[in-house]
C-alpha cells in the first residue's frame, strides 16, 4: 500500500526534478497540443456564441476541410489555389447548413439542434468518404511553406527537441485566436454576433439578419476548421480518425465555458498539458494509454465543482 | 372497419388506465408476439441470425437509452460502454460460476452495468444538456480503455477478445458454437419481451411520471416533491441495466464472441440515432428506430446493386457503407425538422386515421 502511494504521489515528482529536460519536453508537447485543441474549441465557441448551437460537426469539418485541400492538390491544383477553393467550399457548406438545417429549426430547444449536428456529422463522414475514400493522406506541408525540421537545445543536462512545425502551429494558432478576439469585440459584425447569441428575437427586432449572421459564423468556424485541419494534418496525417481527436475539444470547452474565447484557450492549455504530463508520468502505472480518457475525466471532475466552466456565465434558472 | 372504439366501455379505473385500452390493440399485440415466435420455425437461419436477432438486441439497447434520453431528458453518449459493461460482467460471471444457468447471469450482468451507469450519472444532478453529454463521453472513453487494459476482464485471454463458451438451457445449447440461430432467437425474443413489458410498466407508472416530470422541467418537478438526484440516478441505473443486458445478448447470442471495439463510440451514436428516429419517449419507437437504422444498410446492400447493375455500374460494399452514413445523417436532420417525435408519432397518426376511417374526422 505504502509502495503504491509512493509510486503515485512521490516518485513522479522526484522524476520531474531529476530530469528537468524531460519535464520541459513534455510541457512543450502539451503546450502545442493544447494550442491545437484550443483552435478546434474556438470553432465550437464561435458557433455557440452566435447561434446557441453546440456544433458537434466541428470535428468532421476539420477533417472535411483538410481533405478538400489535400484532395484538390492531388488532382493537380496548385497548393494556394487549393487553399482558396477549400475556403470557398467551407463557405458553401456554411450556406447549405444555414438553409437546410438551421433555418427550419429556429426556436427549437438547444438539445434538438445539438442532435441535428450529429446528423450533419454522419452525413459529412459518409459524403467525405464517398468522395475522397477512407484512406489516410499526407498533409501538404512544404507546398504551404510550413517549416519542417527540428531544433535541439541542450539544457539541464539533456536536450530538448522543438519541431519547427509545432512552433509554427503555436504561432499561427495564437494569431488566429487573437484575430478572432479582435473580430468579436471590435467589429460591427462581431457585435451583431454577440447580440444574436444573447437573444435571437431581440437581435431580429433591431434589424440584424439572423440568416446572414449564421452564414458568417459558420463560415468563420469553417476557416478555423481549415486551419486546424492543416495543423493537425501536418502533425498526424489527414484521416477520419482526426475526428476523435476533435472530440477532445469538448472537455476543453467544458473547462473554459462554452461562450468564452479566453476560456477556450486556457482550457485547451490545461487539457493539453495535463494530458501529456499524466500520460508521461502516471500513465505507465496503469498500463499507458490514459491520454484517451484523461481529458474527459478532468473535465468531469471539474464540472462537479463549477458547472458553468472557468469563464462561463453564471447559470440562472427560472421556472 | 377493423378498428373501432365504439362499444368498449370501461367500468373500472384499472381498465381505463390500461396501456392497451382497445381490444383491437390487444389482439394486434398478441398476433405480433405469436408471429414473432412462429418466425423461429418459419424463417431461415439467415433471416434469424442476420436480421431478427440484431434487430431485437438493438431494440433493447434503444429502449434503455430511450428511458434515459427520451423519458428523463438526459442525453447520454456512453451507451456503447454501458453495453460493454454488461457483456464483460456476463462473461466473468458465467466463466466464474459455470454451474448457474446462463440466463440468470444475463439478467444479473445488467445490475453491474446499472451500478456503473449510476456512478457516471452522479454528475447529472449538477450538470445538464450537452455538459452532461460530454460527461458521459468520459464514461465511454474510460470504460473502453478499461476493456482494453484490464486483462482480468477476459480471464487473461491472449487474444483479448470475449468468446462464448458452451452453455445450455434445458439441455439445449443456447450459447456457444453449437447453438442454432433458432434457439438463440427464441431466447433473445423472450428476454426482450419480458424486459419490454417491465419497461412499459415502469414508464406508465409513478416512476415513469417522475422521469417525465424531470424531463419537462426539473426545477418545477423538484418543487412538486420529486427528488431530482434519486430520480435521475434511477433513470441512469434502469437505462444502463437495459443496455447492459443488450450488450450481453449482443456478444453471446448474436456475435458469439467480440472484441472491445464493438463497444466504441459509433455504437453509442447509432443507438442514439435509433432513439431519435424512432421517437424520443416512446417504447414502440425504439423498435421502429432499431428496425430502420439496422435494416436500412441491409436493404441498401440489396437494392442499390440491383438498381445500378443493369447500367453496368457495380456498387462496391464501401460505397454502400458511406451511403448508409449519409442517409442516416440526412434522416436524423429530416426527422428533427419534420417530425421531432419520430416514427412513433407517425404510427400514432396512422392509428388515429384508422380509427375514424373512412371519415376524415
Amino acid at each position: 500500500m505504502m509502495d503504491m502511494l509512493f509510486k503515485v504521489f512521490i516518485e513522479p515528482f522526484l522524476f520531474m526534478v531529476e530530469a528537468p529536460d524531460l519535464l520541459i519536453q513534455t510541457l512543450w508537447e502539451g503546450l502545442v497540443s493544447g494550442v491545437l485543441y484550443a483552435l478546434i474549441a474556438l470553432g465550437f465557441v464561435l458557433i455557440f456564441k452566435a447561434s446557441g448551437v453546440f456544433n458537434f460537426a466541428q470535428g468532421i469539418m476539420v477533417v472535411f476541410a483538410a481533405l478538400i485541400l489535400v484532395g484538390l492538390y492531388e488532382k493537380g491544383v496548385p497548393a494556394f489555389l487549393a487553399l482558396i477553393l477549400a475556403a470557398l467550399a467551407m463557405l458553401v457548406l456554411a450556406m447549405v447548413v444555414e438553409r437546410v438545417v438551421l433555418r427550419p429549426l429556429v426556436n427549437q430547444p438547444d438539445i434538438i439542434l445539438f442532435m441535428a449536428t450529429f446528423g450533419l456529422t454522419y452525413f459529412l463522414i459518409g459524403f467525405g468518404e464517398l468522395i475522397f475514400g477512407g484512406s489516410p493522406r499526407e498533409m501538404i506541408t512544404e507546398q504551404l511553406f510550413l517549416p519542417q525540421g527540428t531544433t535541439e537545445i541542450d539544457a539541464f543536462g539533456g536536450s530538448i527537441r522543438f519541431q519547427h512545425l509545432d512552433i509554427a502551429a503555436a504561432i499561427i494558432a495564437s494569431i488566429m485566436i487573437g484575430l478572432l478576439a479582435v473580430f468579436f469585440s471590435k467589429t460591427r459584425i462581431g457585435r451583431a454576433l454577440r447580440a444574436v447569441a444573447d437573444s435571437h428575437k431581440a437581435a431580429l427586432s433591431v434589424g440584424i439578419s439572423l440568416n446572414q449572421i449564421w452564414v458568417i459564423v459558420w463560415f468563420a468556424a469553417g476557416i478555423v476548421a481549415l486551419v486546424a485541419g492543416i495543423m493537425w494534418g501536418a502533425r498526424s496525417g489527414v484521416s477520419f480518425s482526426l475526428q476523435i481527436i476533435a472530440l477532445k475539444a469538448l472537455p476543453v470547452l467544458i473547462l473554459g465555458g462554452f461562450t468564452s474565447i479566453p476560456g477556450a484557450i486556457i482550457g485547451g492549455l490545461i487539457i493539453g498539458i495535463g494530458e501529456k504530463i499524466g500520460e508521461f508520468y502516471w500513465g505507465p502505472l496503469v498500463g499507458g494509454g490514459v491520454e484517451t480518457w484523461l481529458a474527459y475525466v478532468i473535465a468531469l471532475l471539474f464540472l462537479l465543482y463549477r458547472p458553468q466552466g472557468l469563464f462561463g456565465e453564471k447559470i440562472i434558472e427560472r421556472i | 372497419m377493423l378498428y373501432r372504439e365504439a362499444g368498449q366501455f370501461k367500468t373500472t379505473y384499472v381498465a381505463d388506465s390500461a396501456i392497451f385500452p382497445l381490444r383491437e390493440d390487444r389482439i394486434g399485440l398478441a398476433i405480433i408476439i405469436l408471429g414473432a415466435y412462429a418466425l423461429a420455425f418459419l424463417g431461415n437461419s439467415f433471416l434469424l441470425q442476420a436480421v431478427m436477432i440484431p434487430f431485437l438486441v438493438f431494440s433493447l439497447a434503444a429502449i434503455g437509452l430511450n428511458i434515459l434520453t427520451g423519458y428523463t431528458g438526459l442525453l447520454s453518449l456512453g451507451t456503447g460502454a454501458f453495453m460493454g459493461v454488461g457483456a464483460y460482467a456476463c462473461y466473468k460471471l458465467m466463466t466464474a460460476f459455470p454451474g448457474v444457468n446462463v440466463i440468470v447471469w444475463i439478467f444479473v450482468s445488467g445490475f453491474f452495468s446499472a451500478a456503473i451507469g449510476a456512478l457516471f450519472g452522479l454528475p447529472s444532478l449538477r450538470i445538464k444538456g450537452f455538459y452532461l453529454a460530454v460527461a458521459t463521453l468520459a464514461a465511454q472513453f474510460f470504460l473502453q480503455w478499461c476493456f482494453i487494459r484490464i486483462p482480468w476482464l477476459v480471464n487473461y485471454n491472449v487474444s483479448g477478445a470475449l468468446d462464448a463458451p458452451l452453455r445450455t438451457l434445458f439441455g439445449i445449447p443456447i450459447i456457444g458454437p453449437n447453438a442454432t440461430p433458432q434457439t438463440r432467437y427464441l431466447v433473445v425474443l423472450t428476454i426482450v419481451i419480458v424486459l419490454t413489458w417491465i419497461a412499459s410498466n415502469l414508464v406508465h407508472g409513478r416512476i415513469g411520471r417522475m422521469w417525465i416530470a424531470i424531463r419537462d422541467m426539473d426545477l418545477a418537478a423538484e418543487l412538486m416533491g420529486i427528488r431530482p438526484l434519486q430520480t435521475k440516478l434511477l433513470a441512469f441505473a434502469v437505462s444502463s441495466y437495459y443496455c447492459g443486458v443488450a450488450g450481453a445478448l449482443l456478444v453471446f447470442l448474436w456475435y458469439g464472441g467480440a472484441e472491445y471495439d464493438v463497444f466504441n463510440i459509433n455504437q453509442s451514436f447509432f443507438i442514439l440515432f435509433m432513439v431519435i428516429i424512432g421517437g424520443l419517449g416512446s417504447l414502440i419507437g425504439s423498435f421502429f428506430g432499431a428496425a430502420l437504422i439496422f435494416i436500412l444498410p441491409i436493404v441498401l446492400g440489396i437494392v442499390l446493386p440491383a438498381m445500378f447493375e443493369p447500367f453496368g455500374i457495380s456498387v462496391a460494399a464501401d460505397v454502400i457503407e458511406h451511403l448508409r452514413f449519409m442517409i442516416v445523417g440526412a434522416l436524423i436532420i429530416f426527422f428533427l425538422i419534420v417530425e421531432p417525435h419520430g416514427l412513433a408519432r407517425l404510427w400514432q397518426i396512422g392509428k388515429q386515421k384508422l380509427l375514424v376511417w373512412p371519415f376524415p374526422y
